[in-house]
């Protein structure tokens, strides 16, 4: 962690020095960074700079080749049971079941999580009524426009009480009115309930001054600090600016 | 909404169990769902019985074998084999809902939970295998108005747990395959190269016997097919008798199989990591 984002708390993410390959193909070159608790974080890269893989990589959907991750403190691939119930998780996939209703799937992910129908449902209701999706809960699904479903899997994303949130592309796909929403809704957890985050995106107006802003390209960190302090390095006055500079404004696809 | 920073709870026994529920209750819903995939495991048995068993009861001549007692009807002698059939497409239908799962991104929901992946793999498989039991008593219930019943109604419960593991078995290779198959479009290739040969090349439709008097080396094909000694199992338990060499190869292939999709799914080894999938 850089020192302007330093304090006492144990971090909330902590990647270190993590590499991943596709057979010959690097995917993800010696990355570390750290984000603290109630932080809004977020991850830029341009597509296949290697954001899904560090991602799929942090969940522990497969294990990096080199490299520790800690998720406020639990090694993800020693203790990965630990690190997981603190981590709450929105692919950037649509990942609802669309033939089971919004309360059956929330209950299904309460039970990969070991809660039980009862406790589920009275957290899904809190859970609803704030998203403003209390009266969809009966609905499939299939039925949801792409907004009610991002928000959706936000609060299912919730649902065992994480203390950390991650969002792949979280926006993708959605228009500018549910864009504003989603971003809303996510920095309120930050500020109200103290939930780190680590949002995962492509578009720099998704970035505000004060957040933490980690670049990558190439599978290569290029920037971890606060955006402003990027800016400022990078001689840019806006974080676009900055991230044109830093990447040389040039799209690469090597990495997945 | 976050609790501070408390410890995670750890996933005792009542989590385990909570989340074994979870993962066979999402199943059967789904099955409820998908009505066509009920209907369709249902006709393909009654059509091979009613129309394929008809039409060869008076060419193929069947034996008294054992654990039969007397000479049965060519239906009653494929009803074991239809009832392993049942399970060996429902397995792959297991098989072919887990890429589904993996194209469309819910399979990562399951693999993200806190519980070991191979438990999660396991309650998964387990799941299959209920639906698939349900769908082998559905057909029971209608064959036995076509009067194909065991000798005696504990037949019917004795039969239960060789469903179970073979259910268990073609589950659980229906996992491995699943690992195998990058995409949805593959899955064609399974029904050619897994399904018809290991539902033709065994005692499902003709005793061994039989086959071996036509060509030695498809007998021997046969023998060494576990879908055989699946089916196998199920007809001695049909009649209330245990054929330990089944029970053994079923069991053993169930280990090796389920060892196989753990592995394949086990996100520092796996066939997944490999492929980036």
């Amino acid at each position: 962690m850089n020192d302007s984002l330093r304090d006492t708390t144990p971090d909330a993410l902590s990647v270190e020095g993590v590499s991943h390959s596709y057979g010959d193909r690097l995917a993800l070159d010696d990355v570390s960074f750290a984000i603290a608790p109630a932080t809004f974080a977020v991850l830029l890269g341009l597509n296949g700079a290697g954001k899904s893989t560090l991602f799929s990589v942090i969940t522990h959907l497969y294990a990096s080749r080199a490299g520790a991750i800690r998720i406020f403190g639990r090694d993800v691939a020693r203790e990965s049971g630990a690190a997981l119930a603190q981590l709450g998780v929105v692919f950037q996939q649509r990942t609802l079941d669309p033939d089971l209703t919004v309360e059956q799937n929330l209950l299904y992910h309460g039970a990969l999580h070991g809660i039980g129908r009862r406790e589920t449902r009275a957290r899904q209701a809190l859970l609803l009524a704030r998203f403003g999706l209390a009266d969809r809960a009966r609905d499939r699904a299939r039925y949801l426009s792409g907004g009610q479903m991002r928000r959706i899997e936000i609060a299912r994303a919730l649902l065992h009480r994480p203390h950390l949130l991650l969002l792949d592309e979280p926006t993708a796909g959605l228009d500018i009115e549910a864009r504003a929403d989603i971003l809303f809704l996510v920095r309120d957890l930050v500020r109200a309930d103290g939930i780190g985050v680590l949002w995962t995106t492509h578009l720099v107006d998704e970035v505000s001054d004060e957040d933490h802003v980690v670049i990558l390209h190439k599978g290569r960190r290029l920037a971890n600090d606060r955006a402003r302090v990027v800016m400022k390095s990078a001689g840019a006055r806006s974080i676009g600016e900055a991230f044109t500079t830093l990447t040389g404004g040039g799209r690469d696809e090597s990495a997945a | 909404m976050s609790d501070g920073l408390a410890a995670p709870r750890p996933f005792g026994l009542r989590q385990y169990l909570i989340c074994l529920q979870g993962i066979v209750w999402r199943e059967g819903l789904r099955f409820l769902h998908q009505r066509e995939r009920f209907v369709s495991a249902l006709v393909r048995p009654l059509v091979w019985l009613f129309i394929f068993a008809a039409g060869f009861r008076q060419t193929l001549g069947i034996s008294i074998i054992p654990p039969y007692e007397t000479y049965v009807l060519y239906e009653v002698f494929i009803t074991p084999g239809l009832m392993a059939m049942i399970q060996l497409f429902n397995g792959m239908q297991s098989s072919l809902s887990m890429v589904y799962d993996r194209e469309m991104g819910s399979m990562r929901m399951l693999l993200v939970s806190p519980a070991p992946r191979w438990f999660l793999l396991t309650s998964k498989l387990i799941a299959g295998v209920a639906v698939s039991i349900l769908q082998v008593y559905a057909y029971l219930v209608i064959a036995y108005f076509w009067e194909i019943e065991p000798p005696t109604w504990w037949g019917y419960l004795t039969v239960l747990p060789a469903l179970a593991l073979s259910g268990l078995m073609l589950g659980a290779l229906g996992m491995v395959l699943s690992s195998l198959i990058k995409q949805l479009e593959n899955f064609a290739g399974v029904m050619n190269f897994v399904i018809f040969p290991m539902f033709f090349a065994s005692s499902a439709l003709y005793p061994i016997w039989r086959v071996r008097e036509g060509s030695p080396w498809l007998a021997f094909v046969c023998e060494l097919n576990p879908f055989t000694h699946a089916v196998e199992l199920i007809r001695f338990a049909f009649y209330q008798k245990i054929e330990p060499v089944s029970l053994a190869v079923v069991v053993g292939c169930t280990l090796v199989f389920l060892a196989g999709a753990i592995f394949a799914y086990d996100p520092a080894r796996g066939m997944l990591m490999r492929r980036g999938g």
